[in-house]
């Protein structure tokens, strides 16, 4: 028996969706489950046929918003009642993680868990059984490692620790600027971190984006744009393409590392010229 | 006589040599007058020291360390931005006057000749510890909103630039009164200076 999977859309811009059917092999793992719904696959019942349903996985995208209404069906009362019956629940997104983008316009919309960095009430009766796939939009193979996945070791904000227990920062190609302390002159170069100057988050944020890449290619900071952070619970913030700063000093240091070890080590990192790291490349750029 | 650690005889060498470099220049005194000040042969200096030039840096590196540390325990307060000012100014003077030899080194070897530096006090390198307090008191004074957000070294040379000029003139002679003095004035001049005023 495959398992049933119910993929319900909450508040939602529709981009989890759109991530997860650039999964490679999409049709393998479609194929794995009997989808019962889902808004955009082929899926064997209509939103008017679900209410009485039971599933294996319950899956929501984007966030919840009491009183909203998704056809005829008030789609939060809709979430519970199908959730309660799920053996597994998977938030995909931030917004369905913890409020996201939509919640920065109304503070009534949340995740399923989380509101902000805050535990919703619905926490006690589902955290047991809600895996958490933060991001904007969660990478494709992750929701598919939720969806397979079982018995996952979690983090304090429900994340599978085998894809958020690193930082976006692992991984990067561009670790040798930021131990060297060479900043990014623009967007979109090869060279240069892009954490001092140009608002990369990547240092303390949570998600294997440097580890899993995108359409198995690239990442963000790969490509010369900074991590927004998005999968963390205070995503999204204000002035995203610049590095928050007090006095020259980053105001976020890279994750668990104390204010008074990072000035020292990147006082002294910076005391060498490497001149390597100064040059394109590329020569011929 | 009793025992002293190797540690402690080496802090009596950079102590002595502090004082003869601040009494006759920095290229009259040989590690031989060293030597022969701590009463010791210039041999046995040398196996704390392998040349003039690393005694010199890690004179600096003592040096930093010393203004580090007490600088740390005024962030560690919880104080304002406008009383840490106050605090540093006084701990920057009060050293000055009964420690003339260490700011004197820095301001007059350390800053004025750096092709002695140039190997291995590179850029921060020996001056971090004293620096990276400083960075930390600017950090948070902007973070909670008293300072105005700027450049680090626009703020940096305002402060440390106004002092050391100071104690320069001090050390020339040149100012009519003790340089405690001058504490309290030159204090609300800096935080006039960096204090936020929207």
């Amino acid at each position: 028996m495959r398992p049933k999977v119910i993929w319900l859309q909450g508040v939602t811009c529709n981009g989890n969706s759109h991530s997860f059917v650039n999964l490679p092999d999409i049709e393998d793992c479609l194929r794995r489950y009997d989808w019962l719904y889902h808004p955009v696959l082929p899926s064997s019942c209509t939103l008017d046929e679900l209410s009485d349903k039971e599933c294996d996985i319950l899956v929501l995208e984007g966030g919840l918003k009491p009183g909203w209404r998704k056809g005829e069906f008030d789609l939060e009362k809709l979430f519970l009642r199908l959730a309660k019956r799920a053996k597994k629940v998977v938030a995909v997104g931030s917004c369905a993680v913890y409020g996201g983008v939509f919640r920065e316009y109304d503070e009534n919309i949340t995740g399923v868990l989380f509101s902000g960095a805050q535990k919703t009430k619905h926490y006690k009766s589902l955290a047991q059984k809600t895996v958490n796939i933060p991001g904007c939009p969660a990478h494709p193979e992750w929701i598919a490692f939720a969806l397979d996945a079982e018995r996952v070791k979690l983090d304090t904000y429900n994340r599978p620790k085998e894809l958020y227990a690193y930082t976006v920062h692992s991984g990067c190609m561009r670790n040798e600027y930021f131990e060297w302390k060479v900043d990014a002159e623009q967007f979109g170069t090869k060279e240069g971190c892009l954490y001092y100057r140009q608002g990369c988050q990547g240092p303390f944020t949570h998600g294997s984006c440097n580890k899993i890449l995108w359409n198995e290619t690239a990442s963000k900071t790969r490509v010369g744009t900074p991590c927004f952070g998005c999968t963390e619970p205070d995503f999204p913030k204000r002035d995203l393409f610049a590095t928050k700063t007090y006095m020259g000093i980053p105001a976020t240091m890279p994750l668990g590392v104390p204010k008074r070890a990072y000035l020292t080590i990147t006082g002294i990192a910076k005391s060498f010229h490497i001149p390597r790291l100064h040059k394109r490349l590329f020569d011929e750029d | 006589m009793a025992r002293i650690s190797k540690e402690e005889r080496k802090r009596q060498i950079m102590d002595t040599a502090l004082r003869l470099f601040s009494k006759e220049g920095f290229f009259e005194v040989t590690i031989a007058d060293i030597a022969k000040e701590m009463k010791m042969s210039a041999g046995n200096i040398y196996n704390y020291f392998s040349s003039k030039d690393a005694l010199a840096k890690e004179l600096i590196l003592y040096i930093s360390k010393y203004l580090g540390n007490q600088i740390r325990q005024i962030n560690m307060q919880p104080l304002s931005a406008k009383e840490k000012i106050k605090q540093i100014v006084e701990l920057y003077f009060k050293t000055a006057k009964e420690r003339p030899e260490l700011i004197e080194y820095f301001l007059r070897i350390y800053l004025s000749n750096r092709e002695v530096f140039k190997d291995g006090c590179e850029g921060m390198i020996c001056v971090s510890p004293f620096v990276t307090e400083i960075m930390i008191f600017f950090e948070e004074g902007v973070r909670s909103g008293e300072l105005r957000d700027q450049d680090f070294f626009s703020a940096f040379g305002l402060f440390m630039g106004y002092l050391g000029g100071m104690v320069f003139l001090m050390g020339e002679g040149m100012l009519p009164n003790d340089i405690e003095f001058y504490t309290d004035e030159i204090a609300e001049n800096i935080y006039r200076a960096l204090k936020n005023e929207t």
